[in-house]
């Protein structure tokens, strides 16, 4: 096919009882308004959310396979990092 | 947060591990007593229902039609949800005509147990679209009509018709807003494109009258149960004026006499047919 068709948006949802939005898939649409209005006709049909993010794909900036190494594993042995060795209150939640 | 799968985390807690088929649903029927209430004419409200809900059903099965058709999977979703929106509202208001009219016929009788000339939806519904441009049209008129209608009906004294409508408002209010955004962008977009949108406004236009012609059956029902249709025309003409100096399209003159409900194209005998084609060969059948 010689013809692109509309550009690719990824799309991030919010449930109820979500703090976050969280990526649940893409789709195409011919702008950002289109893009939110398929979001919701794609992915809250079911009731499943109450906030819709959505950003052009081409705007992502992804770390790449080649670079995995030197970006993630250095942090793969560093316990102290974790906040592991003292009691997190019951009364701070989401953490 | 720790979830397994992206779901997880945005769908309710609930009992039902099927997060496919939906959770936190609400029945819009809940609580709401679904006597006839005292004074109002049975077969009257059944009647009225009646025709609500055709003018659903087979504006949906049109929409349905445009499945596997559409110009994108993602129009073609969104088709279907409006579509299935318009069926939810049928199964309600069928279910309704057949309690209200004392005849006990259920849904399914009512959808596809009667010929066409038992029908009581508005000509616009069941009229196919020549193009994408035609069903934006047409679907742009028949839920500014809709929307304005059930928004009245709100304060229908009958308690079911009011929660119908209450939770249709919601929903006609997307139909309405998807609908004027094509319209919006076909018309500002290539000329051919704005010349489609343009002949799909023509097509439409001759159907628009009878949208807001008082029957005495509405005379006799308003202002307690029903809406005179007469009421809603304002409102139509405001909206659909609004979008449409928006892009410089004015309506089509429209012509061609206004035609009572019940009276048919010679379209909706081959719709009933499609729609109707599972029942007829298999008469009762479940599944």
């Amino acid at each position: 096919m010689s013809d692109p068709g509309w550009p690719l948006f990824e799309v991030f949802l919010r449930g109820k009882r979500g703090l976050n939005h969280v990526h649940v898939g893409s789709l195409h649409a011919a702008d950002a308004q289109m893009a939110l209005r398929h979001a919701r006709d794609l992915y809250t049909r079911r009731n499943e959310g109450v906030s819709i993010w959505v950003v052009a794909s081409a705007d992502i900036t992804a770390s790449s396979p080649d670079e995995k190494d030197p970006f993630f594993a250095p942090s793969g042995d560093k316990v102290y990092r974790h906040p592991t060795f003292y009691d997190i209150p019951d009364s701070v939640p989401h953490i | 947060m720790g979830f397994d799968t992206a779901y997880e985390a945005i769908t309710e807690e609930s009992d039902d591990q099927r997060w496919a088929f939906g959770t936190g649903f609400a029945d819009p029927l809940a609580g709401v007593e679904t006597g006839v209430p005292d004074g109002v004419p049975g077969a009257d409200l059944g009647a009225y229902c009646l025709m609500l809900g055709d003018d659903a059903l087979i504006m949906s099965h049109r929409l349905q039609e445009w499945l596997a058709r559409a110009p994108e999977l993602e129009e073609e979703t969104a088709l279907a949800n409006i579509a299935l929106d318009l069926l939810g509202q049928a199964r309600l208001l069928l279910t309704r005509a057949g309690y209200a009219d004392g005849s006990g016929r259920t849904e399914d009788d009512l959808a596809f147990g009667r010929g066409v000339s038992e029908f009581r939806n508005v000509r616009l519904t069941e009229v196919g679209d020549a193009d994408f441009g035609g069903l934006i049209a047409r679907l742009l008129v028949f839920s500014t009509w809709r929307l304005a209608l059930l928004d009245r009906l709100r304060g229908s004294s009958d308690p079911v018709l009011a929660a119908i409508a209450a939770r249709g408002v919601l929903e006609l209010t997307y139909h309405r807003d998807y609908a004027a955004q094509w319209l919006l962008r076909l018309a500002l977009g290539t000329s051919y494109s704005r010349e489609r949108m343009a002949a799909g406004l023509a097509a439409v236009a001759p159907l628009i009258p009878e949208l807001f012609l008082d029957s005495d059956l509405e005379l006799r029902l308003s202002p307690r149960v029903a809406v005179r249709p007469a009421e809603l025309r304002a409102e139509f003409d405001s909206v659909l004026a609004g979008v449409l100096d928006r892009v410089g399209l004015v309506w089509p003159k429209g012509s061609g006499e206004p035609a009572r409900r019940g009276v048919h194209t010679d379209q909706l005998g081959p719709l009933l047919d499609e729609l109707q084609s599972v029942a007829r060969a298999n008469p009762g059948a479940t599944w």
